[in-house]
């Protein structure tokens, strides 16, 4: 040691009460009180996230949780044939379906005898869905022979009133503030008092489609809908993504071009998704010419969204599969393709799965490259083709979020609720796939 | 200074030196698994105890507990006493921060902070109170370096980062580093294990200076550097404190078979 | 003869192909494998494949092309007495007449968006939907309806039977070239190489597509508006009347109020999410016990995979109505479109995206840094503060760029919970409009196919485009490097 150690001016007994004399103490106090308040600040940002997701979920349950029960009315129908079938037919053809509604007020006038008055009818025909005669009219399709009879049937009640009736809307409210006016209210007691509502489940939001009317929109068409993209979706992405990993894990030489297209990649997954509706729009609409609306183009659109996600999520699945299993196969003969595909890609297999549903769900989620390609049409029925006409769940949820009527936020609610649980459905299937198949090697 | 060490007298030196810390019975538990079985060791005011064995045997472990360090381990559990001057550390009323201010500790690999060498130097000093003005820095920072034999190599660089150091000289960063705190023990956790022959050497005649102002404890893999650096040696066999001496006794007349078959070779 | 039916018959040779290959294989072996070069399924494979893959390229080619070549032909064959007739009904006469002179010059009259009218009128009267198109009409581009569907026809029957040549023509050419010494899975193994070295050329064709086409609409754009005045222009009020006769309607596309608009909400984003992302991530990963990370660590995952929609309607339910009434309660008039609601719920959308990257990020740096600091005496906060933060830094500012490029991006919560009006304002209480609620609100809605107004969204597109393309490649690069330091 060439260097002159000078004593320490703090030799060891005075370090002692350096680190244990008043002094310190106090300081240490003021360290402590530092820590619990930086600790504080991470719990907060803890909260503040847990809250945000619960209020998130509370108003959703609460909104949206009674969208699943409907409010009826039992209404005693004369269904008369001069009424519906004007020309005579005799044959559900020749059905004036704008009359089944006629059918509905009338038996709602002889309810209530004592109504009468243009402007009166008009707020009692206000009890009733404006398209109760839709429901009529399934059930006349069912079984035609009911024409000429009176039949007992519960109806959908208007969106006020059922919303009344769910607690959706006061009844205390001044009369100015609600749908439903006092008359109304009323006359709709009186049928509450004879035992003549009900609130039943409400299938029509799983069995139909949408509709200018809450009591008649549904689901089903978006649902279907999102089932014919995402099954494009999948079908573009997964193999491409599986393929484009294989290669760029287990064949590429490490070059320029290679680095350029792992660059490309990793850069592709953070492209804001609006800017893949824009390429959709021009390249497969305007470009192609392929049809808008069509589940076909917004799975291609969604395939080349998720593209990026799977091939880095099969990219770290097939690295995870340590060197020595492709070296027992290539050292057995096997050429480097038949390693991989039959011994690297089973092993990745669950890690390439769990990525590509990761991918799905956030695809399902998509909302905004969608709209660019027209996937908001106002569709009453399921698609049945790649090519019909469709939207989506989650642009009928920013469809639904436009309407003004109480029904709709509801029905807003409601759908996101569906969507949600279908959402971590999915999610949790991925991690119950990662936690069964994690390997450690 | 080398001749004034008492290597060839160790037992002096034991004798007229008080206790600074004292192991009573330390268990040391890795969730169900027991990593120690009971160790009493007394460690002497400004002597170096050298712990050697073969690795898995619990020395490093054991080391850790004399600061604590432990802690930072969710599963980790330790029963029995530590006295440092008679206090035991484990006490719940006994403050870790103040403990591992007056216990330093220098690792395995050298860690100097991403910083500038000053800096790294200051931390411990700034943390503490230490010292306040810019000029009572400087000289903290003059004198640990020179105390780790850094500062004639880095005294016109203190301002670049330290991680830009050869190897040795970070691991002589790191002890500065320690040595700036005025820590009363300096834990040594295999300091040398990630160095060369040179750097190694270097290292090793600075723990020597250091034992006259502090109390140092080292983990060694290296029998060699156990008995040149130690007064006194401690050798761990599987979670036991198999014997503890005088260094010159260990090495050459250990009591126990399972010493004597680890420093003539038979395993390790 | 549908599109469907062609790849039926397509997968169909090829299996037929990959038997045939097979049993010809075990055959000329003569039930000795082991003379054969490969095992007999990479036989039928390379059969399978010469009957597949060369149809399957003559179906895409098809697909793409078919739609703008038919249209071409069905437009040239209507007469420009055809094209009178359905000009003098449809369109409006300042347009008429710019057209019938064109006619009698025999120059290509139609404008771009006529042209599309007029397919469409045709389309649909071709489909059977006359009901869709002017009775007027009908008589005269119903010929040209009835080309069309000949046309489409033809070409169909044509594909189906040029896919059955091609792909017995290879299936018969491969099958005939079977012995034993034919190198099958070498030659399979060449063909399933080229395959996914395509495959893994998608995703930069996917990008050459995003950059040109935002490219070419964008310069089409710029002929009509300078690039300065849309740079650098302060009014933005794209909406240009219907029709082209409606006066005063040229409209204004100066973009900075939507860029600055675009940037008040994300940095009130960043605001919310930068603090509560990284102190989530720093207690979650320092100081969280098992149990509470076990709880939080999924709530932030449901939060990240909460669709941006749902966010959307939870900012124009709960959030913006809340701050509007704290505003009232506290005499401030805050618009209920507010940047301030947009921007904290877009927040809320990020911070589980800031809290995962910086995990990463914090996680990343080495545990022997935090012994050093805490083996002097250091608390946590002080490691943390003093030691972790700063070696992270780097990671943590490409994070942080990440996060900004998302926000950048994001559509729907702006869509639903920002203005449209384009203000020119930094305050945050009143309501902005941004570059994507500008995209999505032109083009949703009626269009003009070669407007300004719509071409415009193409120019935002490409603005929006490559400001997160400079943002990510610069965040990816910063955080790469700093992995690669601490490896």
């Amino acid at each position: 040691m060439t260097e002159i150690a000078e004593p320490m001016q703090a030799a060891a007994p005075m370090s002692t009460s350096r680190h244990t004399g008043e002094a310190a103490m106090k300081r240490l106090r003021q360290r402590y009180a530092a820590e619990r308040r930086f600790k504080i600040y991470g719990i907060l940002a803890i909260t503040f996230a847990c809250a945000m997701l619960a209020i998130l979920m509370f108003t959703l349950l609460k909104g949206g949780v009674s969208a699943f029960w409907q409010t009826e009315m039992r209404l005693e129908i004369l269904i008369d044939p001069a009424t519906i079938d004007p020309q005579g037919t005799g044959t559900p053809a020749g059905w004036d379906r704008g009359a089944f509604q006629t059918l509905v007020n009338d038996a709602l006038y002889r309810d209530f005898p004592e109504v009468s008055g243009r402007l009166e009818k008009r707020d009692l025909r206000g009890l009733v869905s404006p398209v109760a005669g839709v429901f009529l009219g399934k059930v006349l399709d069912k079984n035609p022979a009911l024409v000429g009879q009176t039949v007992e049937l519960w109806l959908p009640t208007s969106d006020g009133i059922n919303q009344i009736v769910k607690g959706g809307i006061d009844r205390d409210l001044p009369e100015a503030q609600r749908p439903i006016n006092d008359q109304q209210l009323a006359w709709f007691s009186q049928l509450e008092q004879r035992g003549d509502v009900r609130t039943t489940f409400n299938s029509t939001f799983f069995t139909s489609s949408d509709s200018n009317y809450p009591e008649l929109a549904g689901l089903l068409g978006a649902a279907v809908g999102t089932l014919l993209t995402m099954l494009v979706t999948v079908a573009i992405s997964l193999p491409i993504g599986v393929a484009a990993a294989v290669y760029l894990e287990e064949f590429a030489p490490k070059n320029k071009l290679t680095d350029l297209i792992e660059v490309n990649i990793n850069n592709l997954a953070a492209v804001p998704s609006i800017v893949f509706g824009l390429l959709g729009l021009a390249v497969f609409l305007n470009f192609f010419g392929m049809p808008r609306s069509a589940p076909l183009v917004g799975g291609l659109v969604l395939g080349l969204l998720v593209l990026p996600t799977i091939i880095i999520a099969s990219r770290a699945a097939l690295k995870a599969v340590p060197p020595s299993i492709r070296e027992a196969a290539l050292g057995m003969g096997a050429s480097r393709l038949q390693a991989i595909t039959h011994h690297v890609l089973p092993l990745a297999m669950p890690g390439i799965m769990t990525g590509t549903i990761i991918g799905m769900a956030h695809a399902v989620g998509e909302t905004a490259p969608l709209l660019m390609i027209g996937m908001n049409a106002f569709v009453t029925q399921p698609p049945t083709g790649l090519l019909d006409s469709s939207s989506v769940l989650p642009v009928q949820i920013f469809i639904w979020a436009d309407k003004p009527e109480r029904g709709f936020v509801e029905l807003t609610s409601a759908a996101i609720l569906v969507l949600l649980a279908f959402l971590i459905t999915m999610n949790g299937a991925a991690i119950w796939l990662r936690k069964k198949f994690e390997r450690r090697w | 200074m080398m001749d004034t060490t008492t290597m060839t007298m160790p037992t002096e030196t034991t004798a007229t030196q008080p206790v600074k810390m004292s192991a009573k019975t330390v268990k040391v538990f890795y969730g169900e698994k027991r990593a120690l079985h009971g160790v009493n060791v007394d460690i002497y005011q400004n002597e170096v105890l050298a712990m050697i064995g073969p690795s898995g045997c619990g020395k490093s472990t054991f080391l850790r507990t004399l600061n604590r360090m432990n802690d930072t381990i969710d599963i980790c559990r330790v029963e029995g006493q530590i006295l440092l001057d008679g206090e035991d550390i484990y006490d719940p009323r006994l403050d870790v921060v103040q403990l591992r201010a007056r216990v330093g500790m220098v690792f395995q690999k050298p860690n100097p902070f991403p910083k500038s060498i000053y800096e790294n130097v200051i931390y411990g000093p700034k943390l503490h109170g230490l010292a306040t003005r810019k000029d009572e820095f400087d000289a903290i920072v003059e004198q640990s370096l020179k105390r780790a034999g850094l500062w004639n190599e880095v005294k016109d660089r203190l301002h670049e980062p330290g991680t830009g150091l050869s190897g040795g000289q970070q691991q002589r960063l790191c002890i500065a580093r320690a040595v700036a705190v005025s820590p009363e023990v300096i834990l040594m956790d295999e300091p040398c294990s990630a160095l060369d022959p040179i750097a190694t050497a270097h290292i090793e005649e600075l723990i020597d200076e250091l034992r006259e102002s502090f109390t140092i404890a080292i983990v060694t893999h290296n029998m060699q550097q156990a008995a040149r650096v130690s007064q006194r040696t401690a050798f761990f066999h599987l979670g036991d404190l198999v014997e503890v001496g005088p260094t010159e006794e260990i090495f050459t007349n250990p009591r126990d078979e399972r010493t004597q078959g680890y420093i003539t070779g038979r395993y390790g | 003869m549908s599109a469907t039916f062609t790849v039926g018959l397509l997968l169909l040779l090829s299996a037929v192909g990959f038997w045939m290959g097979r049993t010809r294989a075990v055959t000329v072996a003569g039930g000795r494998i082991a003379t054969l070069h490969s095992v007999p399924n990479y036989y039928g494979s390379f059969v399978a494949l010469w009957a597949g893959l060369p149809a399957l390229v003559l179906v895409l080619c098809w697909m793409a092309l078919r739609g703008p070549v038919i249209d071409w032909l069905v437009l040239d064959g209507l007469t420009p007495e055809q094209v009178e007739i359905w000009a003098r009904v449809m369109l409006p006469p300042n347009d008429l007449s710019a057209l019938l002179a064109n006619i009698a010059e025999e120059t290509d009259a139609l404008t771009e968006t006529h042209r599309q009218l007029l397919l469409i009128n045709i389309n649909n009267l071709a489909a059977g939907q006359a009901q869709y198109v002017n009775a007027a009409v009908v008589g005269a581009i119903q010929p040209a309806a009835d080309h069309l569907n000949s046309l489409r026809n033809l070409a169909n029957w044509t594909l189906f039977a040029a896919v059955a040549a091609l792909s017995a023509g290879g299936l018969a050419f491969t099958w005939s070239r079977i012995n034993p010494s034919l190198r099958a899975r070498n030659n399979v193994e060449r063909i399933v190489t080229w395959l996914l070295i395509l495959c893994s050329t998608i995703a930069v064709f996917t990008t050459v597509g995003i950059v040109l086409s935002l490219l070419f609409e964008s310069i089409r754009f710029f002929t009509k508006v300078p690039v300065t005045e849309f740079l650098f222009g302060l009014h933005w009020s794209p909406q240009t009347a219907i029709r082209a006769d409606q006066v005063g309607s040229s409209g204004a596309f100066g973009a900075i109020p939507l860029f600055t608009g675009t940037l008040l909400i994300a940095t009130i984003a960043m605001i919310v999410a930068a603090p509560v992302g990284l102190m989530s991530a720093i207690y979650l990963s320092e100081y969280a016990p098992k149990k509470v990370r076990g709880l939080v660590k999924p709530v932030l995952e449901i939060l990240a995979g909460v669709p941006t929609v749902v966010y959307g309607f939870f900012a124009i339910l709960t959030v913006a109505p809340f701050i509007r009434d704290m505003g009232a309660a506290v005499g401030l008039s805050i618009s209920s479109q507010s940047a301030l609601a947009a921007g904290i719920v877009m927040g809320v959308m990020i911070v589980p995206f800031v809290s995962s990257l910086a995990d990463d990020v914090i996680n990343a740096v080495p545990q022997s840094l935090r012994d050093g600091s805490l083996g002097l005496g250091a608390t946590r906060s002080e490691t943390i503060k003093q030691v972790v933060l700063p070696a992270a830094l780097p990671g943590i500012v490409g994070a942080m760029l990440l996060a900004v490029s998302r926000a950048i991006g994001e559509t729907m919560i702006v869509v639903m919970a920002a203005g449209l009006q384009a203000n020119l304002t930094l305050n945050p209480l009143e309501s902005v409009t941004t570059v994507t609620v500008q995209i999505k609100s032109i083009l949703v809605g009626d269009q003009e196919f070669d407007s300004a107004k719509t071409l415009s969204v193409f120019a935002l597109g490409l603005v929006l485009f490559l400001v997160t393309l400079v943002l990510n490649v610069v965040a990816l690069r910063i955080v790469q490097k700093y992995r690669e330091k601490y490896d």
